[in-house]
C-alpha cells in the first residue's frame, strides 16, 4: 500500500492555557474521504484547526511526506490543503466571484483560474446566476456552495470540510454530497469531512474515525462503523 | 449669495486638506480597526522630511515621490516594528502607542528642524484661480490631488490582486489565512499606504499652514471628523466627509454670527457626535446585508 496523503500521530491541540486534543492518530489516504465523527464539542472542528496551523499544537502531522505540523496557515494552503470552515467563512461584502479569485490567491496562472471559475459555476449554475451578488446575500446552502467552489479554486489534494450539511435543507444536503461524490471519483480530490450527519457521511466515507472529548475512540472502515451497534444507536438513532 | 458662493468654494478648499488626511485615516482604521492619533505628526513629519530635500537642491517633484516613498517604507517599518508585536494587545495598549508615537514625531521633529514655521512652495502656484479670487491654484490643485488619490485606491481595491487580498485581511482575517492571504503583510502594506497618502496630505496642507511641528494637530481632528462622517469603511465617504466638513465650518463660521472663527473647532467635534449618534456607521459606511 503507499503512504498516506496525510498522516497525523499524537496530535494535541490547546485554545490558549486549554486543551482541547489529547493525542490523535489518523490517516487520510491519497484519494481517499475519511470522516470524522462525534457529538458536539467533541474536538472535531479542533482537529481541522489543527492541521490548518489556527491553533496551538503538539504532535507530528505529515503531508504528501512533508512535515506541516508549526507551520502557520498561509503556508499551509499553499502545500495543497484548503479548509472549508465552520460557518462557511464567506467574505460577506465582496462578490461571488470576488469571493472564487480569493480563493485562488495563491496562484499565478491567471488564464486557468478563469477556466476554474467557470468550472465551479458549472458545479453550481446557481452561483453563476448570482457571480455579480454580495455574497453576504446568498441563503445558507449558496453560500455553503460558495465556500466549496472557493476552496477548490486552491486546486487542492486535500480538502477539509467541517460540516458542510448544517443548517442546509436535506435536498440541498443531497445535491452537496452528489457533487462531493463527484469530486472524489473524477478528480481523485482527497477529503477530511467532519459531520454532524453520520448517516450522510458514512456513505460517502472510506474510513471512519470517531471522537470524543479529544480523544478517538473509535475507528475502522466506514461500512464497519455505521454497522456497529454501539454507533447506530449514538450516532444514527436506530 | 455671492458671499455664500464665496464660502462654499473656500469651504472646499479647506475641505480638499481635511479629505486627504480622512483618506489615510481610512486606510489605517481599515486595517488595523483603530483611529491612528499618530497619522497627524507622521505627514507633518514626512512634511518636514519633503521640505529638508527641497532645501538640499532636490526639485519640487522629485522630493514629492521621494518622500512618498520614504513614508511608505516608515509606515511598514512602523507597523513590523510597533505595532506587530501589539496584535493581540487590548486597545488601551494601542492608544498608549499612538500616543507615544506622537509625542516621539512631535519632539523629534522639533529637535531637528525646531518650532519656527517654515513656508512650504506650492507646485500649482499661488494665483488665483481665472483671476476671480474665489479659488486659488493651489486650492484647486490640492482637490484634484485628493480627487486623484481616491480614483486610484479604488481603482487599486477593485482591480488588483493584492487591493482584493488586503480587502478580504481586513473583513475576515481567518478566511484570508485560510485562502492563503498573508494577512500581517497586508495590515503592514495598509501602514504603508495611509503613511504615503498622509505625506500627499502634509504636502498639499503646509503651503496653506505653513510647515511647523504642531501643523497637523486641528487638522487631524478635522479629518477625524471628516472620516468618522463619511464612514470610517469607505474611502469615497472619507473624501466627501472631509469636503462637507470643510464646507460645513465655513459657513457657520460666516453666517451664524456667535461661531466665529473660535467656535469651528467645535462644529467639527459636535457633527462627529451627531453623525455617530444616528448613523454609527457614518452616512457612506458599509451596510452589509448578511443572511445566515
Ligand atoms: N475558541 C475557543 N476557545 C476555547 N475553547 C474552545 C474554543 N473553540 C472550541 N473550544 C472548546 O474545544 C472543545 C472542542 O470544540 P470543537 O469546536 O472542536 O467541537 P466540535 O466537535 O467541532 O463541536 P460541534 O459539533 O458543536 O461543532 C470544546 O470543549 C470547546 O468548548
Ligand atoms: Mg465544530
Amino acid at each position: 500500500m503507499s503512504d498516506p496523503l496525510l498522516k497525523v500521530t499524537g496530535l494535541q491541540g490547546w485554545y490558549g492555557r486549554i486543551q482541547a486534543l489529547y493525542g490523535l492518530d489518523f490517516e487520510v489516504p491519497d484519494k481517499g474521504v475519511v470522516t470524522l465523527l462525534g457529538a458536539n464539542g467533541a474536538g472535531k472542528t479542533t482537529t481541522l484547526r489543527a492541521l490548518s496551523g489556527m491553533i496551538q499544537t503538539a504532535g507530528e502531522i505529515s503531508f504528501a511526506g512533508q512535515s506541516i505540523a508549526g507551520k502557520v496557515t498561509e503556508d499551509i494552503v499553499r502545500l495543497g490543503i484548503a479548509h472549508v470552515p465552520e460557518g462557511r467563512g464567506t467574505f460577506t461584502a465582496m462578490t461571488v466571484e470576488e469571493n472564487l479569485q480569493l480563493g485562488a490567491m495563491t496562484r499565478s496562472d491567471t488564464r486557468a483560474i478563469a477556466e476554474d471559475i467557470e468550472r465551479a459555476y458549472a458545479y453550481f449554475p446557481r452561483l453563476a446566476e448570482r457571480r455579480g451578488q454580495q455574497a453576504g446575500t446568498l441563503s445558507g446552502g449558496e453560500q455553503q456552495m460558495l465556500a466549496i467552489s472557493r476552496a477548490l479554486m486552491l486546486r487542492p489534494r486535500l480538502m477539509l470540510l467541517d460540516e458542510p450539511s448544517f443548517g442546509l435543507a436535506p435536498l440541498i444536503v443531497e445535491e452537496l454530497f452528489a457533487i462531493l461524490v463527484d469530486l472524489k471519483e473524477k478528480e481523485g480530490l482527497s477529503m477530511l469531512v467532519v459531520e454532524q450527519n453520520a448517516a450522510l457521511a458514512l456513505e460517502i466515507a472510506d474510513e471512519a474515525y470517531l471522537i470524543e472529548t479529544g480523544r478517538l475512540v473509535m475507528s475502522g472502515p466506514a461500512q464497519q462503523i455505521g454497522s456497529d451497534e454501539n454507533v447506530r444507536r449514538a450516532y444514527l438513532g436506530y | 449669495m455671492d458671499l455664500f458662493i464665496h464660502q462654499v468654494l473656500a469651504g472646499l478648499a479647506t475641505g480638499g486638506i481635511y479629505a486627504c488626511m480622512a483618506l489615510a485615516i481610512v486606510m489605517i482604521y481599515q486595517a488595523i480597526h483603530h483611529l491612528n492619533f499618530a497619522q497627524g505628526e507622521m505627514a507633518m513629519f514626512s512634511t518636514f522630511i519633503a521640505w529638508q530635500l527641497i532645501e538640499w537642491g532636490v526639485p519640487y517633484w522629485g522630493a514629492f515621490f521621494l518622500t512618498i516613498v520614504v513614508s511608505f517604507i516608515g509606515g511598514v517599518v512602523i507597523e513590523r516594528t510597533v505595532f506587530k508585536p501589539l496584535h493581540n494587545a487590548p486597545i488601551l495598549a494601542h492608544i498608549v502607542a499612538f500616543i507615544a508615537l506622537f509625542a516621539i514625531f512631535n519632539s523629534v521633529a522639533g529637535f531637528i528642524w525646531d518650532f519656527t514655521i517654515k513656508s512650504f512652495p506650492t507646485p500649482f502656484g499661488q494665483e488665483s484661480l481665472f483671476g476671480s479670487g474665489l479659488m486659488g491654484a493651489h486650492d484647486a490643485g490640492m482637490i484634484g490631488v485628493t480627487l486623484v488619490l481616491l480614483v486610484l485606491l479604488f481603482l487599486f481595491f477593485r482591480n488588483t490582486r493584492v487591493g482584493l487580498s488586503m480587502r478580504a485581511a481586513a473583513s475576515n482575517p481567518d478566511s484570508a489565512r485560510l485562502v492563503g492571504v498573508r494577512v500581517g503583510w497586508m495590515i503592514a502594506l495598509g501602514w504603508g499606504m495611509a503613511a504615503a497618502i498622509g505625506a500627499v496630505a502634509g504636502m498639499m496642507i503646509a503651503p496653506v499652514v505653513f510647515l511647523e511641528p504642531n501643523m497637523m494637530l486641528a487638522i487631524l481632528i478635522y479629518g477625524f471628523a471628516g472620516a468618522v462622517v463619511g464612514g470610517l469603511t469607505s474611502p469615497g465617504g472619507a473624501v466627501i466627509g472631509g469636503f462637507a466638513v470643510g464646507i460645513i465650518e465655513n459657513l457657520a463660521g460666516t453666517f451664524i454670527p456667535v461661531v466665529g472663527s473660535e467656535l469651528k473647532l467645535a462644529i467639527a467635534l459636535a457633527l462627529i457626535v451627531t453623525v455617530l449618534m444616528f448613523k454609527p456607521t457614518g452616512l457612506f459606511g458599509a451596510r452589509i446585508v448578511t443572511r445566515v
